[in-house]
């Protein structure tokens, strides 16, 4: 503490118990309390503190706005938490090139707002994208409504500097990406902070579409709407966002958002296009043709901006009106083939009747990425312990479809145990060796990805002491 | 028993006597610059594939996977080469979800192949590389070989979705999935784009699939100088048309392209004749996107007083390209003296460019370029096949063209070099913190250093 105050300065070091009671917290139902929490403002006092905490052998959690969905930002061993939200200027601005550098506590939606002027944004646009930082982005893979059509985050950057364990500064990738070699941004990206801490980020800007039309399509059967995103997808249309929300869920967005969803529907698909006006007259009529085809009762068009970015806010505030449903609320992310879709959406409202939770769906339905909603009573007995064994009960569903664990939010803590139903110990052994070769003392996030449960071996992270000495 | 008889006889009792073979004839067949491994094996399923690799194990050597071979002399010699394992015999596609657009094949696989059964369904992998006709999906990923497409459907990265593997210890590994959007663990099967051989084996390959584009166009403007190319060129990135492919080629590139097109084409675009800057570009999509963006091409080109079209009829169109698809291989199959560099910059500057030329001309070596999109580059650098003292002329050019590289703080990779170069040389110029960060990645995968040691800079 006296080393880190010394180096930070007092206000950028908390160790006080009230203090660190916002930092067991992230957007997950999991927590984990660190007991230091610092704000660095540059890399090199990244560096610095890491060096320290190597020192002390304290473990080190990377954390960015805290938005996270998977405990990724969370201290589960305690140790130092470095918050990089004062690490939060963008560097440069390269429009020739198309190209943003920036520190890794920059709020997603900022870059956008920085060069939306001459007709750039930046694409990834988590729901969360007002008040996330790219630095948690990188670290999670982060994805959005619009990664359907544009990719999510690891699509997007070309260069990071990171902070490795040992506190060595590297810089890996380029600017304009492509550097030879191997593809060192691609497996830091998503990485979850248990390989390096990232410090700076070369980020693609991308060309604002010279036309958009968004449309919002309107079921009386949440079937219907969920072969309508099949079809879709079969028949080659690509949308730049296609997202569901059953009409159970629509009812409290309506009530706290006044999008102008309906009110007595079973679901709806918010749909948008873009591209040359040519190709998006042309695609939202397919589109317009295919949800009639499943019995669509309607489907409106956005008129302008104000009613198109309405119809969006709803969606992406969708998750804050769940409280009007019920006290807490387990957000799931899973994934699967799009095909499977129907049968997917029939099977999480079967396992939520079987166990007495409603579980909304507001989701990414175009790239089958699944958000089941699990609503639950922590007064209620057991209610807590329900609504994890219904969340298991899905993902376990999911991969059996051939699906994945995780679309966007991570692994974190939340599924670290759940990564044995998707690799074997073969493929653990690998994934142990790489995250050795850069954080062999497990001193980075510890207890992530990795399953802590007995039978996996080798695979178990080996936190350090947790010991902090205190001034 | 000679070793290599002891070799041969062991794999056999791995794989049966047909899938293992030591005559000189077949050896000759699989060349990495000129060496020759000491037995070629060809496994029928990952599982062979990991006993081969744990054979190699415990017997200590090094071993090398082979598609369709078109692409082994990318890349150094290796430091040792003694099996080659031929996956052309893991050619299954093992999986295919039209309705999802996603699909898992053996790496062994020809992408025509793949294509082909794809476009039964209207649908394609985006992958349109060199020597289309004979590679392998797994050779076309472990080479990382550039695509033609890759302005409108990004690279390799972008819709790779997994992959399995076999890892230097002889474990068959995965990595991703067969859905289009997953952040589960870490991303493994990115590392194997690009890897040469050098991490893993690769046994099977997922991929997002993509509707096939109903129309498709092309244009070819001539320039009389780099100036006006380049331009066209940079207001054409800037109106933000989806083209699909959008390159410039210097007037000795087109000279050799006008000569590759007159063996396949009867009508030969009299453009590439002309000793002009050639400004190439195409699109697809539905026919009223492809007939907007020609209309918005044709305003564009009006723009400029020295731009001279060149029509195109409908055969040339689709000649064009293939042709542009196999561009960098022409350059060095027509002309095997030749130091071609991969470069990657944002914009190379005029002036680099000019320095390029006058490189060659006071080496007496012809200068021929090709800037692609997304801020590829390549330069080959050519000598007369008569010329005295021609490799340490090329060596010497080659030397002051990194140098203006470097200077423009561009990254590059040595593509194509005479064999004594390609092994003298660290292939990516001055080594980068990043490579000694690469060196563990390849430690992990393959701790034993089996795959293709050598191939890559930095000695991995």
């Amino acid at each position: 503490m006296v080393e880190l105050k010394a180096l930070l300065g007092a206000d950028n070091v908390l160790s006080e118990r009230s203090d660190l009671l916002l930092y067991e917290f992230d957007g997950s139902v999991v927590k984990g309390q660190p007991e230091i929490v610092v704000f660095p403002r540059t890399t090199e006092e990244v560096s610095r503190i890491v060096k320290l905490a190597a020192r002390f052998q304290v473990p080190i959690v990377g954390r960015g706005a805290g938005t996270g969905l998977s405990g990724g930002a969370l201290a589960r061993s305690g140790g130092l938490m470095i918050v990089f939200a004062r690490m939060n200027e963008i560097l440069e601005i390269d429009l020739e090139n198309r190209r943003a550098v920036v520190q890794p506590g920059v709020v997603n939606l900022d870059i956008t707002r920085a060069v939306e002027h001459a007709g750039y944004y930046y694409a990834p646009d988590p729901s969360s994208q007002k008040s996330c930082t790219i630095g948690g982005n990188v670290a999670e893979n982060s994805g959005g409504p619009h990664t359907l059509a544009y990719g999510i985050t690891t699509n997007h950057v070309t260069a990071l500097e990171l902070v490795l364990p040992d506190g060595e500064i590297v810089r890996i990738g380029s600017k304009q990406g492509d550097a030879p070699g191997y593809d060192l941004c691609g497996l830091f990206v998503g990485s979850e902070g248990t390989l390096a801490l990232v410090t700076e980020i070369t980020l693609k800007l991308s060309r604002k579409a010279e036309a958009v039309k968004t449309l919002l399509a309107i079921y009386d059967s949440v079937e219907d709407a969920s072969q309508t995103v099949v079809d879709i997808t079969a028949r080659g249309i690509t949308p730049a966002a296609c997202e569901m929300i059953d009409g159970w869920t629509l009812v409290a967005i309506e009530d706290y958002i006044h999008a102008g969803f309906p009110r007595d529907s079973a679901a709806i698909l918010l749909l948008e296009v873009e591209g040359l006006r040519e190709s998006v007259a042309e695609q939202a009529s397919a589109i317009e043709d295919v949800c009639r085809l499943h019995k669509a009762r309607e489907v409106r068009v956005a008129k302008d901006d104000r009613e198109r970015d309405l119809l969006w806010k709803g969606r992406k505030n969708a998750f804050g009106a769940m409280g009007r449903l019920a006290p807490c609320n387990y957000v799931l992310d899973a994934v699967i083939p799009r095909s499977k879709l129907p049968q997917a959406l029939r099977r999480i409202q079967e396992i939520g009747q079987l166990h007495g939770l409603g579980i909304g769906n507001i989701f990414h339905a175009g790239d089958g990425n699944l958000h089941p909603l699990v609503l639950y009573d922590p007064r209620k007995p057991r209610d807590f312990e329900t609504a994890i064994a219904v969340a298991e009960e899905i993902v376990r569903y999911c991969v059996e479809i051939g699906g994945a664990l995780t679309g966007e939010h991570g692994v974190g803590m939340e599924k670290s145990e759940l990564m044995p139903l998707l690799f074997n110990d073969a493929d653990f052994d690998l994934m142990r060796r790489i995250h050795d070769a850069f954080n062999p003392d497990s001193s980075l996030n510890p207890g992530k990805i990795f399953p802590l449960s007995k039978g996996c071996g080798e695979i178990r992270t080996r936190p350090k002491s947790q010991q902090v000495v205190h001034s | 028993m000679t070793a290599t008889a002891n070799l041969a006889c062991k794999l056999e009792g791995l794989l049966g006597a047909a899938h293992v073979t030591t005559a000189q004839e077949d050896l000759f067949r699989y060349p990495v610059h000129e060496i020759l491994p000491s037995a070629i094996a060809r496994p029928t399923s990952a599982q062979e594939v990991a006993e081969i690799v744990r054979f190699a194990m415990a017997e200590k050597l090094s071993v090398l996977p082979a598609g369709s071979r078109s692409k082994l002399n990318i890349g150094r010699p290796p430091y040792r080469y003694d099996i080659a394992i031929d996956m052309s015999g893991l050619r299954q596609l093992v999986h295919y979800d039209p309705g999802d657009l996603t699909l898992s094949a053996d790496a062994g696989m020809t992408l025509k192949a793949l294509q082909q059964e794809l476009g039964e369904k209207r649908q394609f992998v985006p992958l349109s590389v060199p020597f289309l006709g004979q590679t392998t999906i797994g050779g076309t990923i472990a080479s990382g070989v550039d695509s033609s497409l890759r302005l409108l459907y990004g690279s390799a990265r972008d819709f790779l979705i997994g992959a399995e593997f076999v890892d230097g210890k002889g474990a068959i590994c995965k990595s991703g999935g067969r859905v289009v959007k997953n952040v589960t663990g870490y991303d493994l099967h990115k590392l194997l784009i690009g890897s040469l051989g050098t991490l893993a084996v690769i046994t099977r390959l997922n991929f997002r699939t993509y509707p096939l584009s109903e129309a498709f166009a092309s244009h070819v403007v001539v320039f009389p100088s780099a100036d006006g190319a380049l331009g066209f060129r940079s207001i054409l990135e800037n109106l933000g048309l989806p083209l699909s492919n959008l390159e410039v080629m210097n007037p000795e590139f087109a000279l050799t392209f006008a000569q590759v097109l007159g063996t396949v084409s009867a009508s030969v675009p009299a453009a590439f004749d002309r000793g002009g800057w050639i400004v190439y570009s195409s699109w697809e999509g539905n026919s009223s996107v492809v007939n907007r963006i020609r209309t918005d091409m044709e305003n564009c080109e009006r723009q400029f007083q020295s731009a001279q079209p060149q029509p195109l009829d409908g055969s040339q169109d689709r000649v064009l390209r293939d042709l542009f698809r196999e561009a960098v291989p022409l350059l060095y199959t027509s002309f095997p003296h030749s130091v071609i560099l991969r470069i990657v910059h944002h914009r190379l500057s005029k002036t680099a460019l000019q320095q390029f030329s006058e490189i060659a001309s006071k080496e007496n070596l012809l200068n021929r370029l090709l800037l692609r999109p997304a801020g590829v580059s390549y330069l080959a650098l050519t000598a007369a096949n008569d010329l005295p003292n021609g490799s340490e002329v090329l060596s010497r050019a080659v030397s002051a063209a990194i140098a203006v590289l470097l200077q423009n703080g561009a990254t590059y990779s040595l593509l194509q070099a005479p064999s004594q170069m390609m092994a003298q040389s660290n292939l990516w110029g001055p080594q980068s913190a990043d490579v000694s960060l690469m060196n563990r990645v390849k430690h992990a995968f393959d701790p034993n250093n089996l795959f293709a040691p050598g191939r890559l800079a930095g000695g991995f």
